[in-house]
């Protein structure tokens, strides 16, 4: 009776999850069509004005989807040269050792900063150093807002790629020295190979983490409204046009930066989804 | 008796995992040339441990220390570059391990992919054929060469990894019970293969099965708590053992 019971209690609360989530979109979809009905959709993606004068009212999410794939994009690229490195430090060269779990720890506390910490730190610290270097006039902008974003995600995708060079078989690997590899042909040849759909899933995954990051973005990303025209203009991401303006933003205005947030949550949820397919067959195989 | 320079030559060889304790103990061993000579011994007795020892695979511990001399035609191997050893002494490990993201053919020729040696596509072809054809892989295989080694059987596998091992010419073949993981039929046509292999190749094996020994080794060593207690003609060890663990060994009062 009591396991029945049981039973009926743990199905009710695996049913919340399902519940919130469905409400969430369909939220998201309900607010959203106002912007869609009036711009129609593929417009609303295509247009790159944002012109909230009462009566000329536009709206168009093209510049901000362009904001969100060049950080998200940037920061990738940034993110590469460092975590790699790292992931061959502690899953290779100093597998198992001191240096490689201090090394890891350290990597993972990365994730756990706040986000608006790393915000603070790259407006004082990151924008005036751009600016000294004349790199941009104003400091903010694409560039320093990925080169953040990319020190934020590399834990992420350090970490599971560091799983996936881990857990490249010794046998292979001995079998690659015995016929005189060496060190570095060994990683090249059968560890990047053998753990390669692994460590492109883990960086599926990281950008994922990139693309609806707000606060860190918001801060540094110099908040205009325009299509960036290189990386060190500045411009909007999908996450930061919505922070900025749903305080001040009613009506059709709202609805369509809800439409923003609804095709970011698509654009999300797609990635992570291709990202976890991709690791689970890394896994299997 | 006749005195032939040996290939391969143990002196006083030690291995040590941590500092107070020895795997190998001061093992002298001469190895003939184009022999099959079989290590045995209970386990953790060090036999693999004194295989992997002579073609310097410990280097890639850093806790692991091997002293003494290993002379590979007369010369110390443990002051020459592990990549050079290991280009002149194969290894077959005991679990069958092509590379799972290579064809068959590119498993053949991995070695010189690994060690960035580039061959023609006539010479390729011509070390795949003859590699595979030693290993009497050939004929089963030669229409899927494209496909991945890790779609052959263990047994097959296990012969891919010794045609991989051959293709680098090398003296000395080193393999840590290379049928273990191998169903009967499979370990007898590896056993037939080493038999025939033995002309181009001087073999050592480390071996659990005293039956595997017994037909294919025309030496033997017996090794017992890191020390070799006994190397001679395998005939010889197993009709009239000179010592007394040796005969224990062999009839199966220890193991």
């Amino acid at each position: 009776m009591s396991d029945k019971l049981y039973k009926a209690l743990l199905f009710l609360t695996a049913l919340i999850m399902p519940i919130v989530c469905g409400g969430v979109v369909y939220a998201l979809v309900t607010d959203a069509y106002d912007a869609f009905e009036h711009f129609g959709f593929f417009k609303f993606l295509t247009s790159s004005d944002w012109n909230y004068t009462q009566g000329a009212e536009q709206y168009g999410a093209l510049p901000f989807i362009t904001g969100t794939l060049m950080t998200t994009l940037l920061a990738l690229v940034f993110c590469i040269p460092f975590s790699l490195p790292v992931a061959l430090f502690v899953g290779e060269y100093f597998k198992g050792t001191k240096a490689a779990s201090v090394l890891g720890t350290i990597t993972d506390l990365l994730a756990g900063i706040p986000s608006i910490i790393y915000g603070l730190w790259g407006f004082y610290t990151l924008r005036p150093l751009i600016m000294a270097l004349n790199i941009s006039p104003q400091g903010s902008g694409i560039l320093t807002a990925s080169m953040v974003l990319a020190i934020m995600i590399v834990p992420y995708a350090a970490s599971l790629s560091t799983e996936f060079i881990k857990m490249v078989p010794n046998d292979l690997k001995e079998g690659a020295y015995s016929l005189g590899a060496t060190r570095a042909e060994v990683v090249r040849k059968i560890i990047f190979p053998v753990a390669g759909s692994g460590i492109f899933s883990s960086y599926v995954l990281a950008i994922g983490r990139a693309l609806g990051e707000t606060m860190t973005v918001t801060m540094l990303i110099g908040n205009t409204n325009n299509i960036p025209d290189s990386i060190t203009s500045t411009g909007n991401s999908m996450a930061s046009i919505i922070a900025n303006q749903f305080g001040e933003a009613d009506d059709l205005r709202l609805s369509s930066l809800i439409a923003i947030g609804l095709i970011l949550f698509l654009i999300t949820a797609i990635i992570n989804m291709i990202g976890k397919m991709m690791i689970k067959r890394a896994r299997i195989s | 008796m006749e005195s032939v320079k040996p290939i391969l030559e143990f002196r006083k060889t030690c291995v040590s995992y941590t500092k107070q304790t020895m795997a190998v103990k001061y093992v002298s061993a001469a190895i003939e040339k184009n022999t099959i000579t079989a290590i045995m011994g209970p386990s953790g007795c060090g036999k693999s441990t004194l295989l992997r020892a002579a073609n310097l695979m410990h280097n890639l511990y850093q806790n692991i220390r091997v002293d003494g001399e290993i002379l590979l035609n007369g010369e110390n191997i443990l002051s020459m570059e592990p990549i050079d050893v290991r280009r002149r002494v194969g290894m077959v490990f005991q679990r069958p391990a092509p590379f799972p993201t290579m064809s068959i053919y590119d498993n053949v020729l991995s070695g010189f992919a690994l060690n960035g040696i580039k061959l023609s596509k006539a010479e390729k072809d011509a070390t795949v054929e003859r590699c595979l054809k030693s290993v009497a892989l050939w004929d089963e295989v030669k229409d899927v060469l494209n496909k991945k080694g890790t779609f052959l059987s263990g047994g097959q596998q296990q012969r891919l990894c010794i045609a991989r091992a051959l293709a680098m010419k090398p003296d000395v073949l080193l393999m840590d019970e290379p049928t273990s993981a191998l169903d009967p039929i499979a370990t007898k046509h590896i056993e037939e293969l080493l038999l025939e292999l033995q002309k181009e190749v001087t073999i050592l094996i480390v071996t659990h099965n005293m039956g595997q020994a017994k037909r294919i080794s025309s030496k033997s060593m017996f090794m017992y708590l890191g020390e070799l207690v006994e190397y001679g003609d395998t005939e010889a060890m197993f009709s009239n053992p000179a010592d007394e663990r040796t005969r224990a060994y062999l009839t199966g009062k220890m193991g």
